[in-house]
């Protein structure tokens, strides 16, 4: 009993002191090669959430990459076969894009502040987490 | 001897093309890559000319979608883009804001000259008929839907703004609500000052 109270302290300590870090600021999206063909089937293949979750400073850059053979508007961009577009957020907030990919029509990027503080960064792993598992 | 200096002159250059690819300062709107020629068309100007974007080769242009009715994303969208050209200067007279109607029915060309004048009168409006409108936005992705209201309709929009460069490429795409120093900050990258 003592020992698993010891060991949830040491988690929850180094959740709330270990600085986060992310291995780039881009998170990328990629539209599938056949994409079009298996919508075309009537397959409603899902690529793009409807809500998108970046933090400022640490992974703040949205990155789509259309690797199909056919354009498709993805998020806020019209993009070619080939193309990628790169979109960096400086202030935190929640933005709404128009988006044909989703049937609702609207995509949101919600860009939160850098959690700085030990509370804030507690807050911010637990939330990560319990997102995980909820669409595990 | 001589293949070696060859081989080290093209190392050297290799290295200082990569750095300064690295030092490239990015834009603040989001980027395509590889860019695009920016799809042309012709519409009726405001101005009374053909409206075409080739007509603006050699400078920037901003393309903005809306319609002269719209209450609020609009009138924000030119009015930045006045600021924008203001705070440009002499730099100003190289970008170019075209704004095409997404709203035919009402918005014809003296009624846009009219709007756009109260903002900036080198703003340039671009109607046509609906068909003419709809392969525009189709080329684009731009999205506009009709929506009726209470006295009478409006145009729901894509509000995100594309940056065309100098030579007719598309280059970027600045999500609606950006402030007039975000676009100085691009059209002088993009104008290669």
């Amino acid at each position: 009993m003592a020992a698993a109270g010891a060991v949830l302290l040491a988690v929850t300590g180094w959740a709330a002191l270990a600085p986060i870090r992310f291995d780039s600021r881009e998170e990328l999206f990629e539209i599938p090669k056949g994409t079009w063909a298996r919508r075309m089937s009537g397959d409603p293949v899902e690529i793009l959430p409807s809500e998108i979750r970046l933090v400022l400073g640490l992974r703040d850059v949205l990155l789509l990459r259309n690797l199909d053979d056919v354009p498709q508007t993805f998020g806020p961009a019209l993009m070619m076969p080939g193309q990628s577009f790169r979109l960096p957020f400086e202030v935190a907030s929640s933005y709404q894009f128009a988006c044909t990919a989703h049937a609702s029509g609207q995509m949101t990027v919600v860009v939160e502040p850098k959690p700085e503080t030990p509370w804030a960064r507690l807050r911010w792993r637990a939330t990560r987490l319990w997102k995980a598992q909820r669409w595990r | 001897m001589r293949r070696a200096l060859v081989l080290v002159l093209l190392v050297l250059s290799a290295a200082a093309g990569a750095a300064r690819a690295a030092d490239a300062p990015a834009l603040k709107a989001g980027v395509f890559s590889p860019p695009r020629s920016a799809p042309d068309f012709s519409l009726r100007g405001s101005d009374g000319a053909e409206l075409k974007l080739s007509r603006y080769r050699g400078k920037v242009v901003a393309l903005a979608f809306g319609f002269t009715s719209c209450p609020d994303v609009c009138p924000v969208t030119l009015g930045t883009l006045r600021e924008t050209r203001k705070k440009l200067v002499a730099e100003g007279k190289d970008l170019q804001v075209v704004y095409v109607t997404v709203d035919p029915e009402r918005d014809d060309a003296e009624r846009m000259r009219t709007y756009l004048a109260n903002f900036d009168a080198t703003f340039v409006g671009g109607t046509g008929t609906a068909e003419q409108l709809d392969a525009v936005r189709a080329a684009y992705g731009i999205l506009a839907e009709k929506v009726t209201t209470p006295a009478g309709y409006s145009v729901a929009h894509s509000s995100s703004i594309y940056l065309i460069d100098r030579e007719g490429r598309l280059r970027a795409l600045m999500p609606y609500g950006h402030p007039a120093d975000d676009f100085v900050h691009d059209v002088k990258l993009l104008l290669g000052k």
